[in-house]
């Protein structure tokens, strides 16, 4: 079988909808990715769909019957938690069911409401995704557990709180034409060192945002897609992940995150590509030191250059290496169990033309997609060619 | 009201430490890990057995929270460290010094203190 195609997105606007229902937020991203698609709904095989604390926010488990109603579908669905990784995991199992004739159309797609129970009561559900026993009960956030790993980068190879402001800075101007973005702002690399601290070294414009939203993608073998006409130019062309201890004290390293770089070295290998090769990446910036160390795991930097990739303007839009156009999850928002395939969606947008900031990079052939779960200890990493 | 089942060898470990007899399980290669651990994750050995936990680590990171979850309400701001113990790591809260004086590679002792927010106890380190 060849490489799935990417038929259709659809992405709700990312922000603070607390009144919206998570079935209401996925129906919406979802009959979008299958109008873009061309796909009729009886033609899809299976819906994989990522959620992360459905049960705390909504009181909702059992996800998966549930959005494949809300979208009119009719066909198994299954729900696929890796924390924040959860999409992308979905992704990478219909990318392997395509591949190997299990199915011809896979819905894929992710959503999650969170503003609805306030911030203390999402940053205690986000803390989940941590060791309950050693690190949760030590204090550890999720903020708090990113704070660990900034300060023991900063000790091992340097860097500084303004580098990190830099790809703050960044991810906020690649937002201010993306309509789906939470933060459409632009900022100073002054106004985040002088915001207030959450856990330090990182202050409030190195976190994400709590965010309400969904995205869905129609996947589609290549042959599918060739048959039914469908306009469909790029392939997921190779797929990875990767696992690690879950807690931080387990782990040898705490400036490195080696679930990603197996994650892309599969994913890589899958695509027959290298690091040389990528010309525009989405990576899980769920705080500005974790842009850093999936860049730095992706190949695209050595170890301990990362940190200065922003400062110098190599990853922002006018750079060699465009990181984040969609605004990353700093600024486009960060909806939990959507983020996986809201990234995926971009990296087609942005290599099929349609993304808003497509034109930064014009030839574009290569992008790859990183999403991470807690502190990286689960990664996928996907590779997504044009390929017409 | 029904009381809470404890955690297993978790709240036994607890337990330990506060008796002053804290401990780790190691594998017969020598990789370290905290208790429940029937396998070592690290090379699949099942030979582990529990040894003395050294009497002091140093810290490796560590981050003063301001933002915290209502468990930690009345703690914040509050620092969370990692300290290295030669054979393991552990996760603690760092008391006995001001948050602004934490320091990486500060030497620390292990004890059992409490929550402040739901006096729940909790793994605390201070300075040696
Ligand atoms: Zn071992």
């Amino acid at each position: 079988m060849s490489d799935p195609r990417v038929a259709g997105a659809g992405v709700t606007a990312f922000g603070k909808h607390p009144e919206r229902t998570g079935r209401d937020l996925f129906a919406e991203a979802g009959l979008e990715a299958l109008d873009a698609s061309g796909v009729a709904p009886e033609d899809v095989d299976a819906l994989y769909y990522g959620n992360f604390m459905g049960e705390l926010a909504e009181h909702q488990g059992h996800q998966g019957p549930l959005m494949a109603e809300a979208i009119g579908v009719d066909a198994p669905a299954t729900r696929f938690e890796a924390a924040c990784a959860s999409a992308g995991a979905a992704v990478r199992s219909a990318v392997r069911d395509l591949r190997n004739g299990e199915a011809e159309v896979v819905v894929v797609g992710g959503a999650e409401r969170m503003t609805n129970i306030g911030t203390a009561a999402a940053t205690d559900a986000l803390a989940i995704a941590a060791d309950d026993l050693y690190e949760v009960r030590a204090g550890m956030t999720f903020p708090g557990a990113y704070a660990l790993m900034a300060r023991s980068y900063f000790d091992q190879y340097g860097g500084s709180r303004e580098d990190l402001a830099h790809i703050a800075v960044k991810n906020h101007e690649h937002a201010l034409v993306n309509d789906h973005a939470q933060i459409q702002k632009e900022i100073t690399v002054e106004d985040a060192i002088e915001a207030p601290t959450i856990a330090s070294p990182l202050g409030l414009y190195d976190s994400c945002p709590i965010t309400d939203g969904a995205a869905a993608a129609v996947l589609t073998t290549a042959e599918y897609a060739a048959d039914h006409g469908l306009d469909a130019p790029v392939a997921v062309t190779g797929t990875g992940q990767g696992g690690d201890n879950l807690a931080l004290q387990d782990r040898p390293h705490l400036a490195q995150t080696p679930a990603a770089d197996k994650a892309a070295e599969e994913a890589y290998a899958d695509a027959g590509v290298g690091p040389d090769d990528v010309d525009v990446a989405e990576v899980h910036d769920c705080f500005t030191i974790a842009e850093v160390l999936a860049i730095e795991s992706l190949g695209l930097y050595e170890r301990g250059e990362g940190i200065h990739a922003a400062t110098n303007g190599e990853t922002d839009r006018h750079g060699d290496l465009p990181v984040n156009l969609s605004g990353g999850l700093k600024a486009k928002g960060h909806p939990v169990g959507a983020t996986g395939v809201a990234q995926l969606a971009t990296v087609a947008w942005v290599l099929d033309g349609s993304h808003p900031r497509a034109d930064a990079v014009p030839d574009g052939t290569v992008g790859v997609a990183h999403n991470a779960g807690g502190t990286v200890a689960s990664t996928t990493v996907h590779v997504l060619e044009v390929r017409e | 009201m029904t009381e809470p089942a404890p955690d297993g060898e978790y709240d036994e470990w607890l337990d330990a430490i506060e008796a002053d007899e804290g401990y780790y399980v190691e594998c017969a290669n020598g990789h370290g890990w905290l208790p429940p651990r029937r396998v070592c994750p690290e090379c699949g050995s099942r030979e582990l057995t529990a040894e003395p936990l050294p009497d002091s680590g140093e810290i490796v990171t560590h981050s003063t929270i301001t933002v915290a979850t209502p468990q930690f309400e009345d703690d914040a701001p509050y620092v969370t460290a990692i300290a290295d113990f030669g054979p393991v790591s552990v996760t603690g809260l760092v008391r006995g010094v001001d948050p602004e004086e934490v320091e990486m590679g500060a030497v620390v002792g292990v004890e059992v203190g409490e929550r402040e927010t739901t006096g729940d106890r909790a793994v605390v380190f201070r300075p040696r």
